[in-house]
C-alpha cells in the first residue's frame, strides 16, 4: 500500500469488520438487509449501531435468511437505493441463486464476504471456497489484504459498479478472523471527501416504480435476447477492468492511498520467480519476498486483487520472460486443482507464454500459512520446475505427504 | 463505446405467457346463494382474476384462473366449490 500523510479524516485502530461497516456508512448506503453469520456478524452489528446512534441514515431490514437478504437487496437497488449487505460461507452459498438475479437486473449492489471455509465439517476459519464458488455468477469479486484495503475497496467498488459502462454487483472479500476480527490502524476518510468521490447513485438504465409497474425476469424463448443479455454481462465485466484501473487511480489522487488496481505488484519488476496469490496470503507473501531477497533470491509478488473480472493481460505481462510462477490457492476445484492456477495457465497458454506454473493448494479450513511456508513452497516449486515435474496441483502442508 | 446494457424488464401485458386458465384441473364455482359479497376471495386471489360481475357478485375470469383453490379455502361461508374439469 502507498499512503500519503495529508489525507483528511481520522485514524483509528479497528477490526476489518468495523472498517467495512465504516465504508458502508461513508458510502451513504440507504438499505441494509442483514442476516448474521460468523465471522461476518459484527459488520451488520456495527451498521445497526451506526443507525441507532443516528450516524447513518439507512433502512435496516432484519431478514429470515441470506436468500431473502439478497432478494431484499435486489428490490431496494431496483428502486434506486444504494444497497449493502454482508455474508460468509454457507450464507453466501444460500444466496447463490439470487446472486444471478442481481446480475441479470444489472444492479450495483455492494456486499462484503468474510471468507470462511464451507462445510462439512463445520469450520469457521479462513478459506476462499465460498467466494470462489460464486465465480460464474457475474459478480465482480475482489480480495483484499488489510483492513484499510477493505474499507477503501468498498468505496472504490461502488464507484466501479455504478459506472454506466459496468452496472454489475460486487463483493469485497476479506479473510475471516485474519482481517475480520484483527485490529489494525485504519484511516477513516472524511465524509466530504467521500461524497465528492462517490456521488449519489442515480440509475439511468432502469428503475422500479410502483406508479408504472414492470416485470423483471420474464420468460424468454431461445430466439429472444437471453444470449445477448449474457453477452452484454460479459462485455461489461471486461469493461470493468479499465474502470477499476481508472477508479483506483482517482482514489489514489484524492485520498493518497493505492492498493493496486486489478493486481498489486511487490518487488516483481526484476524478479525471476513470481509468487501469485491473493487475500492475506499475499500480504504474508510480501514478507516471504523480503526474506528470500535477503538470501539473494530474485523473488517478487503478483497479488490478484480482482478475481472477476480476471486480470488476464496483467498476468500475462508479468509472467512473460520469468523463470517460474508459484501460484498459491486457498480453495480447490475438485478434480482439477487451484482455481487461480487454472485461470493463470489458461491466460498464459492463450497468449503463447510458456513460463512454467507450479500451483499449490494450501491453507484450507484456516490451516496457518506463514511467510516461512511460502518460502518453502517457492523452494519446492523450483525443484519441480527444474525436474520438469509439472502437475495440475501440488498440495502443501497436508498432515500426510 | 460501452456495451448496450440490456435488462430483462417488460411492462405488464395480458396473456404474455398464454391463457393460464388451461393449466386448471379444478374449477372454482361460486354459489351465489351462500355468497355474502365479503370479497375475501378477490383479496386472496394471486392471479387477480376475481372481479365484480354485472350482477354485483364476484365473477371469475376462467381464461386466466389457474384453479389453485385458495379462494375456496379462504371463503368464510364455503360458497366456492372446486369442481373437477372434465372434457365433455
Amino acid at each position: 500500500m502507498i499512503q500519503r500523510e495529508e489525507a483528511r479524516g481520522k485514524w483509528d485502530i479497528i477490526t476489518g469488520n468495523h472498517a467495512v461497516a465504516h465504508a458502508a456508512r461513508l458510502a451513504r448506503v440507504k438499505v441494509v438487509p442483514a442476516y448474521p453469520i460468523t465471522p461476518q456478524t459484527t459488520i451488520v452489528e456495527y451498521i445497526a449501531d451506526f443507525i441507532a446512534r443516528g450516524e447513518m441514515d439507512a433502512e435496516y431490514i432484519r431478514v429470515e435468511s441470506e436468500h431473502s437478504a439478497m432478494a431484499s437487496a435486489i428490490g431496494a437497488a431496483a428502486v434506486g437505493a444504494r444497497t449493502f449487505t454482508a455474508t460468509a460461507s454457507q450464507g453466501l452459498l444460500l444466496m447463490h441463486e439470487v446472486l444471478h438475479w442481481a446480475v441479470g437486473a444489472r444492479l450495483p449492489i455492494g456486499m462484503a464476504v468474510v471468507n470462511r471455509a464451507v462445510g462439512p465439517p463445520w469450520s469457521i476459519h479462513v478459506d476462499h471456497q465460498d467466494a470462489i464458488s460464486q465465480r460464474d455468477t457475474g459478480w465482480m469479486i475482489m480480495f483484499v489484504s488489510s483492513n484499510q484495503e477493505a474499507l477503501d475497496s468498498v468505496l472504490m467498488m461502488y464507484k466501479v459498479a455504478e459506472d454506466d459502462r459496468v452496472l454489475l454487483p460486487f463483493m469485497v472479500c476479506l479473510d475471516g478472523f485474519v482481517l475480520s476480527h484483527t485490529y489494525q490502524p485504519v484511516h477513516i476518510p472524511d465524509q466530504g471527501d467521500v461524497d465528492a468521490f462517490l456521488p449519489e447513485y442515480k440509475p439511468k438504465h432502469w428503475i422500479m416504480d410502483p406508479e408504472d409497474p414492470i416485470t423483471y425476469g420474464n420468460l424468454v424463448m431461445p430466439d429472444q435476447d437471453y444470449m445477448e443479455m449474457r453477452w452484454s454481462i460479459h462485455e461489461s465485466m471486461i469493461e470493468a477492468k479499465s474502470v477499476i484501473k481508472e477508479v483506483s487511480a482517482e482514489f489514489r489522487d484524492r485520498f493518497g492511498r493505492f492498493h493496486g488496481d486489478l493486481v498489486w505488484k511487490y518487488r516483481a519488476d526484476d524478479a525471476d520467480v513470481v509468487i501469485v496469490t491473493t487475500g492475506t496470503l499475499a500480504s504474508e507473501a510480501e514478507e516471504a519476498v523480503d526474506v528470500l531477497r535477503e538470501k539473494g533470491e530474485n523473488v517478487g509478488l503478483l497479488k490478484i486483487r480482482s478475481y472477476r473480472p480476471f486480470p488476464t493481460e496483467d498476468v500475462v505481462g508479468v509472467a512473460d520472460g520469468r523463470k517460474l510462477l508459484v501460484v498459491i490457492d486457498r480453495s480447490i476445484s475438485f478434480g482439477q486443482g487451484g482455481p487461480l492456477a487454472t485461470d493463470i495457465r489458461s491466460a498464459l497458454f492463450t497468449y503463447g507464454v510458456d513460463t512454467p506454473v507450479v500451483g499449490f493448494v494450501t491453507g484450507l479450513g484456516g490451516r496457518d500459512i506463514t511467510y516461512e511456508d511460502i518460502a518453502k513452497m517457492v523452494a519446492i516449486a523450483r525443484e519441480k520446475a527444474s525436474a520438469r515435474e509439472l502437475r495440475p496441483v501440488e498440495w502443501y502442508k497436508l498432515k500426510k505427504g | 463505446m460501452p456495451t448496450e446494457i440490456v435488462v430483462p424488464v417488460s411492462p405488464p401485458s395480458e396473456a404474455v405467457v398464454g391463457k393460464t386458465g388451461l393449466w386448471r384441473v379444478f374449477r372454482p364455482v361460486i354459489h351465489k346463494d351462500k355468497c355474502v359479497k365479503c370479497w375475501t376471495c378477490a383479496l386472496y386471489c394471486m392471479e387477480d382474476v376475481i372481479d365484480e360481475g354485472p350482477d354485483g357478485y364476484p365473477t371469475i375470469d376462467y381464461e386466466f384462473c389457474k384453479g389453485c383453490g385458495i379462494c375456496a379455502n379462504e371463503c368464510p361461508t364455503k360458497a366456492i366449490e372446486m369442481v373437477p374439469e372434465v372434457r365433455e
